[in-house]
């Protein structure tokens, strides 16, 4: 079976945070637009209601906001070498399934990346020489700098009430912010959120030795809050189940908190759920989009949804699989260099150290999502490249999100995993322990991709997509560089003991215990069709009405959580595409 | 500490159980005072057999003595049952197509064709043969230092899954499996058994008790954690101990 609807304007695949940004911006135009979701409807109430939302089993171990691998997954290889296993079970990293997307999931870290990031290759080859970059090494500009995309960061801070203490405002370090942000034109919408002793305690201590501690800016609203659609948060109660969760508090910013109820008045703006995408249709010559064809679960049959203009807003990973699956730009061949849907593909270097204070309560359950003290003295724009050997940067934070007992509790090394001895040192260190973690930049390299696999596919028939990913000398200097400077803190802290987890040399990507859900490129953004799938405006070069929006668009990672960065370029496209490209639909470059 | 009355039974006492259990199905919300003792909880998917090696195992994985409770006292076997009978066991979530390499590297995660509840069956089988042909008996009727020492073999085998702390964010990766060889004749299709039994048995004394296991909230009180309260704002910045135990998704308190 299968039916054909009646065109729309435009179509939007995916309403997370960017399907919603994208939804409503160009809904205030009179727009008709539908959205096409593939996971379940999801509202605060009854999705993320108390208590129902307070089970660790459920969501934190068991996944119950996440893609369930049996409907969509794909499959992984370290190398080109090596035969590529589905990821079966979830692991490294946790994709969002269904309305809101990652959006509701998340702890909600919000920054802005150091002005040099979108400039990398040129900064690096500028400032230490183009010998300075490795061969294998494929970093990209991004085709924009952070002066133009300042307002459209204000913009998503504003509509997501982030709590923060600028570092940088109009040229003016401020005390008590991040003094290496890049220039902002004003404060964060709200206040930090207030600090538990572990943090503090690392901030006076990183503050004597000369280091720069602030806030982690947070998408946890530190007071109540009315976003410029409306929309309210109120203040964050700290219940300490955050990623992994949806908010039960109003406190979290997400399409749900933030976009989706104001949206959802504008009569021409529709969704669907239970739709999953298949492919976008190309017309005949492939210059343009026609529309895309879907999976319409509860009428169990396809459906053809002709629009003029196809916005790919699914989670990074899967806006590549589309491109694949349709043939939007050329895939990426790793041997040769050539063609662009798929390529730097990167992912996220972090590595932390663990200390335990034997005579501290830290109460560990006690926690925002993105409570926690940082630094950014060793940022991409404060290292020496060329003295350090690597090319890199990150944050570090102290602190804790959550103190959820089944996730983990950190408990000295050499204490066995079972048993006698096990039961015991979770007793005694369970709220007596923290963290000072690494959160850093990862390249991209020439053969750390995205494809389609030759051997597994999908529910629909679909080749699963393929990814090939491993660690790589450079950021694994980066990390062991962090991890020094890192341990020269925590001495100073004087724990009663503490352990250390990096990578280190020789390390393979393991893709079992949960690292990051910070997945990004394969769909890059840049200034040039030979070398990236869209232009600066998030636009195909090829099909000038597909737009490609997230953190997809990274050519390599930056040090901080992607999140800040894809709620800017959404806007800062929403906006291209309002006032140039409706006016004169065509390529905006 | 000094154990309830009905852990003083032998296997036979809770291999002859009667229906009764059945009340506790998955979801149900029955507060654990309320449920029939261990001896009488009638398994929904673990066999006789089987149900007295996980009652044995978990007990020696998280033991009774010392401060704290133990995985009997917490009714962990039942949760590991329901789980098991459940979508957990069933695989419900996992992308179950072929072609099936189950002896891929342990870092590319797991791979066998089997479900959890399936490679609990067949792990428990090849067990309970390797400790008769070793030690004369099953492994529920071993000593508690004989079950030790089978569980330190299961442990050293080649699989070990991604069981650390989120803090710990897994630095240098877990060491690739090198080889095929198997503790207990378990195949690399069951090669994850012990890995799942250690975390499905932490699973069972930390998640709400609304899944069988944590009774009494027991193991959220000697860690110190509140459970499902929710709400910690006037605690931020204070470096004293919590006041209140705690509370479970379905209201009780302890």
């Amino acid at each position: 079976m299968a039916r054909t609807d009646t065109k729309r304007d435009v179509v939007i695949v995916g309403l997370g945070w960017t399907g919603a940004i994208a939804g409503i911006e160009l809904a205030k135009e009179g727009l008709d637009i539908l959205a096409l979701e593939r996971g379940p409807d999801r509202s605060t109430v009854p999705d993320f209601k108390y208590p129902d939302v307070i089970d660790e089993l459920r969501f934190g171990i068991r996944y119950g906001y996440m893609q369930r691998p049996k409907k969509s997954t794909l499959t992984i290889r370290r190398s080109l070498d090596e035969e590529a296993m589905p990821y079966r079970r979830l692991g490294s990293f946790l994709p969002g399934d269904g309305v809101g997307g990652a959006g509701i999931h998340w702890n909600g870290q919000t920054w802005r990346p150091q002005a040099q990031e979108y400039r990398l290759r040129t900064y690096v080859e500028e400032t230490f020489g183009a010998d300075a970059i490795p061969e294998d090494m494929t970093i990209q500009d991004w085709g924009v700098t952070a002066e133009e995309l300042e307002p459209y960061y204000d913009r998503f801070e504003y509509m997501a009430g982030i709590s923060g203490q600028a570092g940088v405002v109009n040229g003016e370090t401020i005390e008590g912010g991040n003094p290496f942000e890049p220039n902002r034109s004003r404060d964060y919408p709200l206040p930090p959120l207030a600090q538990q002793p572990d943090s503090l305690h690392f901030a006076d201590v990183a503050r004597q030795m000369g280091y720069h501690p602030f806030p982690r800016p947070a998408a946890n609203a530190s007071a109540p809050h009315v976003n410029e659609y409306g929309m309210q948060l109120g203040p964050c109660n700290y219940c300490g189940f955050c990623a992994r969760y949806g908010c039960l508090n109003y406190s979290k910013s997400s399409p749900q908190t933030c976009v989706l109820d104001a949206l959802k008045r504008y009569e021409n703006f529709n969704y669907r759920v239970n739709s999953e995408v298949l492919r976008v249709n190309l017309a005949e010559d492939g210059q343009t989009a026609t529309g895309v064809t879907y999976w319409d679960a509860e009428a169990e049959e396809e459906v053809t949804q002709p629009a003029d203009i196809v916005i790919l807003a699914a989670y990074s990973i899967h806006n590549v699989h589309l491109m694949l699956l349709s043939g939007i730009g050329e895939p990426y061949n790793p041997q040769t260099g050539t063609g662009t849907t798929g390529k730097n593909y990167s992912y996220q270097m972090n590595g932390g150290t663990t200390m335990f204070f034997n005579d501290r309560q830290f109460n560990p359950f006690v926690a925002a999502g993105s409570s926690g003290m940082s630094i950014n003295d060793f940022g991409m724009e404060q290292i020496d490249y060329a003295a350090e050997g690597f090319i890199g940067g990150s944050y570090m934070t102290c602190g804790h999100s959550n103190g959820q007992p089944i996730r983990g509790i950190a408990v000295p090394e050499g204490t066995p995993n079972w048993g006698a001895d096990w039961k015991q040192a979770v007793g005694e260190h369970y709220g007596h322990s923290t963290s000072l973690g690494s959160h850093g930049s990862n390249m991209s390299y020439r053969d750390c991709y995205l494809d389609l696999d030759p051997t597994y596919t999908d529910p629909h028939g679909r080749p699963l997509l393929r990814l090939t990913f491993d660690w790589k000398d450079n950021d694994i200097r980066m990390t062991q560089f962090m991890r020094q400077r890192i341990e020269e803190i925590v001495e100073a802290m004087e724990p009663d003991s503490w352990q250390s987890s990096y990578k280190e040399d020789g390390a393979t990507y393991d893709v079992r215990p949960y690292q990051t859900t910070h997945n990004v490129g394969g769909a890059i953004m840049g200034e040039s069709p030979q070398t990236s799938s869209i232009n600066r405006f998030q636009q195909a070069w090829g099909q000038h009405n597909v737009f490609v929006l997230g953190a997809s668009s990274f050519p390599q990672n930056i040090q901080y959580n992607p999140t800040g960065a894809v709620g800017a370029l959404a806007y800062w496209t929403t906006d291209a595409i309002v006032n140039q490209y409706l006016p004169n639909p065509g390529p905006l470059v | 500490m000094s154990h309830p009355t009905y852990l003083n039974t032998t296997r036979r006492g809770f291999l002859g159980g009667t229906a009764a259990a059945s009340a506790l199905a998955l979801g149900d919300r029955a507060q654990a005072q309320d449920a029939p003792p261990l001896e009488e909880y009638t398994p929904e998917y673990l066999s006789a057999a089987e149900w007295a090696f996980v009652m044995a195992a978990t007990a020696r994985i998280i033991p009774s003595d010392g401060a704290g409770p133990g995985a009997i006292e917490t009714r962990v076997p039942v949760f590991i049952d329901l789980q098991l009978a459940g979508d957990f066991g069933n695989a419900a979530d996992l992308y179950m197509e072929g072609p099936f390499k189950p002896d891929a590297p342990d870092t590319l995660g797991p791979q066998s064709p089997l479900t959890p509840a399936e490679i609990y069956r067949g792990a428990i089988e090849r067990i309970d043969a390797a400790c008769t042909d070793e030690y004369g008996n099953v492994f529920a009727d071993l000593d508690p230092t004989q079950q030790d020492e089978v569980l330190s073999a299961l442990e050293e085998g080649p699989s070990t899954s991604g069981n650390t702390p989120d803090m710990a964010e897994d630095a240098g990766g877990g060491a690739p499996n090198t080889d095929g060889s198997t503790a207990f004749g378990l195949t690399p299709e069951l090669k994850e058994f012990f890995s799942l039994l250690v975390q499905n048995t932490k699973e069972g004394y930390f998640a709400d008790p609304m899944y069988g296991g944590n009774a009494d909230m027991a193991a959220w009180s000697y860690i110190g954690f509140p459970g499902a309260r929710g709400s910690y704002a006037e605690w931020v910045g204070r470096e004293e101990d919590y006041p209140l135990g705690p509370v479970s998704i379905s209201g009780e308190r302890a």
